[in-house]
């Protein structure tokens, strides 16, 4: 038996418990709260969180492309991105908790020399997995920036329309207002 | 042999879990992204507003008076007398928690300090050690605590985390109004001189020149002309707006946001095209005012007096005029404080007639008391009684979701009128999940004077509740264009849209009307009022 049907058999109770390590990465109420509200809408992060591990999971199961396992880290970390309660680290940092739950899931298996080198290209993975999670969150760190950076540039673009000192330009854009 | 710390044990080094402490003992940290800047000692002179000074609030100096514990008392005191609400709130609060997750920047941030009973609770608990037996007797036992610094400091980041946006009050049993118990927080901070800035500068401003932006009448005039040269540009109708005009029949007031930020241009563009059509086939005759020449009201967000000072100016402007009522364009809190204040505040408006739309002979009977009735009720009369001629194929490019601007939907109930309007004037309209909209809307995340350039980290993480509604409309209907009632909405949203849901962009209602309507003598339109190709005319364009 290979490591992914190992791992297939017990993908619930992995994804729950990889939840439920990023849920205890939020003070305690918010924990409850993301963890007790199935509905979407209500609760977004939770089930943004949820559906982005499972989909996590299965990818690296799957050993799938790194544009999938973006795809699938995106929503995710954009959310931690501007959760301000953590740092770079603590918003990634999640990625890691997977390994000890994997290797807590077989831990009563007795690995043959197969499944021992899936473990270790699988948690290979989860390595590159982390590196991805830090192109995302910095990815989503620069929308900030530049969200803030045309705010101030429209601001002052403005000021020096109505002061009258912006050639007149129908197609001038703020954004690109560069002179 | 390298001293270097080896992966792991770099890792366990990373301590990513938050202290379970209890609220009282997790201390407040300001932090970048989510604070505001404080309040210029300019614009609070400007005001004549206690304490003006330089300060930072990640400086460890606030720079308060020395008797601000007493100010405080005094103040939470004289509030308690003279507002039963806030007294009944402060008191009937079981921390049952029907609102703990009810509030966007709880949803949003996961700092459990923004659920609205704990917030409430910032208040409650010095409110009870100064104003409770129980709570002198017993202390933090009975959830009581004294003021001190850091609390001080607590209620400030906190209620500035809150958009007073009422929709914790829509599942609270005993009908508690969060955002009231955050109004009477901020006019305490205000005695202190603890303001942000993008409050007390647009107060100011407003208080000076009538509008946010301190925008001069002429400059006011020259940007509405701006748009006469547009509109005639793509509809070949030269329309001439009455300014300040005496006698006339009705007088307009809407936010400056849909005069000088876009995409409220277009909005203020549909506005124009509206009034000229009615004058033109009714003989309707609108006046703007460039005295009267902001509608959104900042000073709601400072104290009870300030929203009044900068109110007065609407009942003065239609008194100045002669206008029979008054008609509001798309606003948010502009309606909270016309609605639920602006009668008992600066009225009774007894030299305005009972608003009766005098196309359709219409009473609007809500708006008996203030005299002033809300565009899109004005706007979905006129089609109800096809006083209008549309054409929605105009608006087929736009795949429409509609988002209800908190105060109009839960301050005031307007909730079918915008609907009514968009049905007649778009032709592909989405609706978002019901827990998200009507009573239940979320809120742009940047409401209450909190849509500044510093905190946007707390504006996109408070604005996720919304953004992720209409991801979902987004994905499943392929909506592409966000619509609404408030300036502040249209300011915020297209930012909000970039970060969560890009290819999805912002309109107010009365663009879609701006589009749709066909003027008397217009040429054949072949782009929209943003100079975008109409469906089927994009070789038309091109020539």
């Amino acid at each position: 038996m290979r490591l992914e049907q190992l791992l297939n058999e017990h993908t619930e109770q992995i994804v729950t418990k990889w939840f439920n390590a990023l849920a205890g990465t939020y003070p305690l109420n918010t924990a409850q709260f993301l963890k007790s509200i199935p509905d979407t809408f209500a609760n977004p992060v939770g089930n943004i969180a949820r559906q982005s591990l499972r989909a996590l999971f299965a990818e690296l199961l799957a050993a799938n492309d790194h544009k999938s396992l973006t795809a699938s880290l995106d929503p995710l970390i954009r959310v931690r991105a501007v959760q301000t309660m953590f740092t770079p680290s603590q918003a990634t940092a999640f990625v890691l908790e997977l390994k000890p739950i994997v290797r807590q899931c077989i831990a009563e298996t007795s690995l043959s020399p197969e499944v021992t080198a899936d473990l270790k290209a699988f948690e290979t993975r989860v390595d590159e997995l982390l590196l991805l999670a830090f192109d995302v969150f910095v990815n989503c760190r620069e929308t900030v920036y530049q969200i803030k950076a045309s705010q101030e540039k429209s601001r002052f673009y403005r000021a020096f329309a109505r002061a009258g000192l912006v050639r007149e330009d129908p197609d001038a854009d703020p954004d690109s207002a560069s002179s | 042999m390298s001293d270097l710390p080896k992966a792991n044990q770099l890792y366990h080094t990373i301590e990513h879990r938050t202290p379970a402490t209890d609220w009282m003992d997790t201390p407040t940290v300001i932090r970048k992204g989510i604070y505001c800047y404080a309040a210029n000692p300019k614009s609070l002179e400007a005001l004549s507003a206690p304490n003006p000074r330089e300060w930072n609030p990640v400086e460890e100096d606030w720079k308060l008076p020395d008797n601000w514990q007493e100010i405080i008392h005094k103040g939470f005191k004289e509030r308690l007398e003279k507002f039963r609400s806030f007294k009944v709130f402060m008191d009937i609060c079981v921390r049952c928690g029907a609102c703990a997750d009810k509030c966007h920047y709880f949803i949003g941030t996961g700092d459990p300090k923004n659920m609205p009973v704990l917030r409430a609770e910032l208040l409650r608990s010095v409110y009870r050690n100064d104003f409770t037996m129980a709570g002198k007797i017993m202390g933090r036992v009975a959830g009581a605590r004294p003021m001190t610094l850091e609390v001080l400091k607590e209620w400030w980041s906190y209620l500035f985390q809150c958009s007073e946006c009422r929709r914790c009050s829509v599942f609270c049993p005993y009908g508690i109004d969060t955002a009231e118990i955050t109004i009477m927080g901020r006019e305490l901070l205000n005695l202190l001189g603890l303001n942000i800035d993008w409050i007390a500068t647009p107060v100011a401003n407003c208080y000076r020149t009538g509008n946010h932006l301190g925008i001069q009448p002429h400059a006011f005039k020259d940007m509405l002309d701006f748009f006469v040269d547009d509109i005639e540009e793509i509809t070949g109708v030269r329309m001439a707006p009455n300014f300040n005009k005496k006698g006339a029949d009705i007088l307009f007031i809407t936010p400056s946001g849909d005069v000088f930020a876009d995409p409220g241009t277009y909005t203020a563009m549909g506005y124009l095209i509206l009034f000229h059509y009615l004058k033109e086939k009714y003989g309707l005759e609108v006046t703007w005012s460039t005295y009267a020449s902001e509608g959104g009201n900042f000073g709601f967000f400072t104290s009870h007096e300030t929203m009044k000072r900068l109110n007065s100016k609407m009942y003065a402007e239609a008194k100045r005029l002669g206008v029979k009522w008054i008609l509001g364009g798309e606003c948010g809190h502009m309606w909270r404080v016309i609605h639920q204040y602006m009668d008992t505040m600066n009225g009774p408006a007894d030299f305005l007639e009972e608003p009766v739309n005098p196309i359709t002979g219409t009473r609007f009977e809500n708006a008996k008391s203030t005299k002033m009735v809300h565009i899109t009720e004005f706007t979905a009369d006129l089609i109800k009684h096809n006083k209008l001629e549309l054409d929605p194929g105009r608006n087929d490019n736009v795949v429409l979701t509609f988002h209800d601007s908190c105060n109009p939907a839960r301050g005031m109930g307007l909730l079918e009128e915008p609907r009514y309007v968009i049905r007649n004037t778009c032709r592909h309209f989405y609706e978002m999940p019901a827990n998200t909209i009507r009573e239940n809307t979320f809120c742009c995340g940047s409401g209450s004077g909190l849509n500044a350039g510093e905190d946007m980290e707390l504006r996109l993480t408070g604005g996720l509740p919304r953004a992720n509604a209409v991801k979902y409309v987004h994905e499943k209907h392929g909506v592409n264009m966000l619509g609404c009632v408030c300036a502040i909405d249209r300011a915020v949203f297209p930012d909000l849209m970039r970060y969560w849901v890009p290819g999805v962009d912002v309109t107010g209602v009365h663009e879609l009307v701006g589009n749709a309507l066909i003027l008397p003598g217009e040429k054949e339109r072949t782009t929209n009022l943003r100079g975008e190709d109409l469906p089927g005319m994009e070789d038309e364009a091109d020539e």
